[in-house]
């Protein structure tokens, strides 16, 4: 099989399935991994990840698929996910969401032409307090007025907020740096081998 | 009313850097695990039991008593739960970015009294931050001493492991979580037999305990759970953080004395919520997050207490309360919340998939207008498959809760405000002016 994960991220891959006592623990950890590589979860994604903990790549489909954060689909460079429910909805979510689509000309669910950004109707995001909720690639930028999300979608455009919104996929930018004692330090053979 | 009751999980996170190492040795972090280490295992789980520490997940199940449950093996795991995804709770994202290691050393704790070597915290995957954080935690605790090997030279050994969700709220239920760390599909296991303290992660015996909870530990262990079990009235002791949001002057989340500040005070204070936004008038409110049976003006001197809310009809739930004001439509509030069940049902039992869809579908078409006289009846006989409220077996028709929670907002709207959805119906439309209402049309 082709590797798909960089060395540095197969690498990272064999670290997390060592922290688990069953290594199919690591499937979604790795999924993110790959996500965090590729902006979305690609079918060779799959495949590298089915081997790393050991199972089929129709168990990493059937199982990333069940999981609204992963795209098994190319996605903007920003991932502009509006929360409507409940507490958002009062604060006039459904008119920001209007807004937001006749701004970026799509749709919730697509993708501008230029690969820029992906607009998404989100679930509550736990952030009620500031409502209406918005996160870019799962940074947290609301609450939004409908000026206010021009001028982030301007700020985005523009590249000014790479260092607070780093790209999508990456969501957890500080690496685990302890090991497990009594773990397996040593990679685990992979299948083929 | 407010009392003078300390705030036991917020008391450092008005420092800006409250979730650093530094901060939190500053102000006390890590003596509650020294002093456990000490103390050993029987005497903290004596502490927990006569603090009489509910579990803030939302069950509201005592912590001591799930601790007494496991089933003795060689191997016993502890699981943070910190999948927070009831709509308008907003908790225990607060806790893992503004305090993680809190939530490190209530883990450490915890795992100490019941045995375990291995925890795992499952934090929401939308909390990228939070994960970052935690992450941070778990490496300076590490390097602290209060994880790994011989914690703080003592016999007791303990590794964490951050793992992040991927979006999907059934994972907060716990045995859904637990697939959901084995890297399976979010399905509920169905109990019996999969009771986690019985046969959890692995197979193997696991305490599931939430954020918050864990949250309270060091203070219990600091301060003693008769200090504890002092604030509050009758089972529902300490203090516990509440989230306010929707048609309030001033949302947020307040950590305030268990029973002893009711909805009124939580609402209307000038100290707490404020009033109704934009000086309008209360219709509702949702009392425990969106699971929970709704409440009118009629409940607002309720104190915030597990059992004179359960005894009132409803629930404390997860600690959030929603406040809708006269300008809400409620058969439109209703379509949304039961459009999140509909969409967060993991599929497994039929009238939860199915139910849900039709539910969500009739709701949508009261609203925008092609509603008709049968659909109230139609809605509550869905709802009554859904939860039969049976006193004998099958009380329910479903693996898992979040099905039967559906009906809850539906029955809760029809019971209370009939006259809408009839008006709805008549009108052929939402009768609610759109300038009212925020935002138009439910798409």
């Amino acid at each position: 099989m082709t590797a798909h994960l960089t060395a540095a991220n197969r690498a990272r891959a064999e670290a997390l399935v060592a922290l688990y006592p069953q290594p199919r623990s690591a499937l979604i950890p790795l999924c993110h991994l790959a996500q965090s590589q590729d902006g979305w979860l690609s079918g060779e994604a799959m495949e590298e990840i089915a081997e790393l903990c050991g199972v089929t790549a129709s168990d990493v489909y059937g199982t990333a698929t069940f999981y609204d954060m992963f795209h098994l689909d190319k996605v903007g460079r920003h991932v502009i996910a509006i929360c409507t429910n409940i507490a958002c909805l009062l604060a006039g979510a459904y008119e920001l969401v209007d807004h937001a689509e006749r701004r970026l000309g799509i749709r919730c669910g697509q993708t501008t032409e230029d690969g820029e950004f992906t607009l998404e109707e989100a679930e509550c995001l736990a952030g009620c307090d500031a409502a209406p909720c918005v996160q870019v690639n799962h940074r947290f930028v609301g609450p939004l007025d409908t000026d206010g999300f021009d001028r982030l979608v301007a700020e985005l455009a523009a590249g000014k907020r790479r260092a607070d919104i780093p790209p999508h996929g990456v969501l957890c930018r500080i690496e685990r740096t302890v090991g497990l004692p009594g773990a397996k330090t040593t990679a685990r053979p992979r299948a083929g081998d | 009313m407010l009392t003078q009751a300390p705030r036991i999980v917020t008391g450092r996170i008005d420092h800006a850097d409250s979730h650093t190492l530094e901060r939190y040795l500053a102000t006390g972090g890590y003596k509650a695990l020294h002093k456990a280490l000490r103390m050993g295992r029987e005497a903290v789980r004596d502490e927990v039991n006569r603090a009489s520490l509910l579990g803030r997940g939302g069950a509201g199940f005592p912590a001591g008593r799930k601790w007494s449950m496991l089933r003795p093996s060689e191997t016993t795991y502890l699981v943070v739960n910190g999948d927070e995804g009831e709509p308008a709770t907003f908790k225990d994202h607060l806790l893992i970015e503004r305090d993680p290691h809190q939530i490190i050393e209530g883990a450490a704790i915890a795992a100490y009294a019941v045995g375990a070597r291995l925890a795992f915290v499952y934090c929401r995957g939308e909390f990228a931050l939070g994960l970052e954080r935690l992450t941070q935690a778990c490496n300076q605790a590490y390097g602290y001493g209060a994880l790994g090997r011989r914690i703080f030279g003592s016999a007791f050994s303990l590794d964490v492991v951050v793992h992040p969700g991927a979006g999907a709220y059934i994972c907060g239920e716990e045995t859904a979580l637990l697939e959901s760390l084995e890297g399976k599909r979010g399905f509920p296991r169905i109990r019996p037999p999969h009771f986690p303290a019985a046969f959890g992660l692995y197979g193997e015996p696991t305490v599931v305990n939430n954020v918050e909870t864990i949250s309270a530990l060091p203070w219990i262990v600091q301060h003693g759970g008769d200090a504890f079990a002092a604030l509050g009235v009758g089972s529902s002791t300490g203090t516990r953080l509440f989230a306010l949001s929707g048609r309030v002057a001033h949302p947020g989340w307040f950590e305030l004395e268990m029973a002893k500040t009711t909805f009124r005070d939580l609402i209307f204070d000038p100290a707490l919520g404020g009033g109704i936004a934009d000086g309008r008038a209360l219709k509702a409110f949702i009392p425990g997050g969106v699971s929970a049976p709704w409440f009118g003006p009629g409940e607002l001197d309720l104190g915030l207490d597990q059992d004179a809310v359960g005894g009132a009809g409803s629930m404390l739930g997860s600690g959030s309360v929603v406040v809708l004001d006269d300008a809400t439509c409620v058969v439109r509030a209703a379509w949304r919340i039961t459009r999140f069940f509909y969409r967060e049902s993991c599929g497994q039992c039929t009238p939860c998939r199915e139910g849900g869809h039709w539910l969500e579908k009739i709701l949508r078409r009261i609203e925008e207008g092609g509603g008709r006289f049968s659909d109230i009846d139609l809605l509550m006989d869905v709802c009554d498959n859904l939860a039969p409220g049976l006193g004998w077996l099958p009380q329910q028709t479903t693996i898992c809760v979040l099905g039967p929670s559906i009906p809850s907002s539906i029955a809760s709207a029809i019971r209370m405000f009939r006259e809408e959805f009839v008006a709805h119906i008549r009108n052929e439309g939402c009768p609610f002016d759109a300038a009212l209402i925020a935002g138009a049309g439910t798409r």
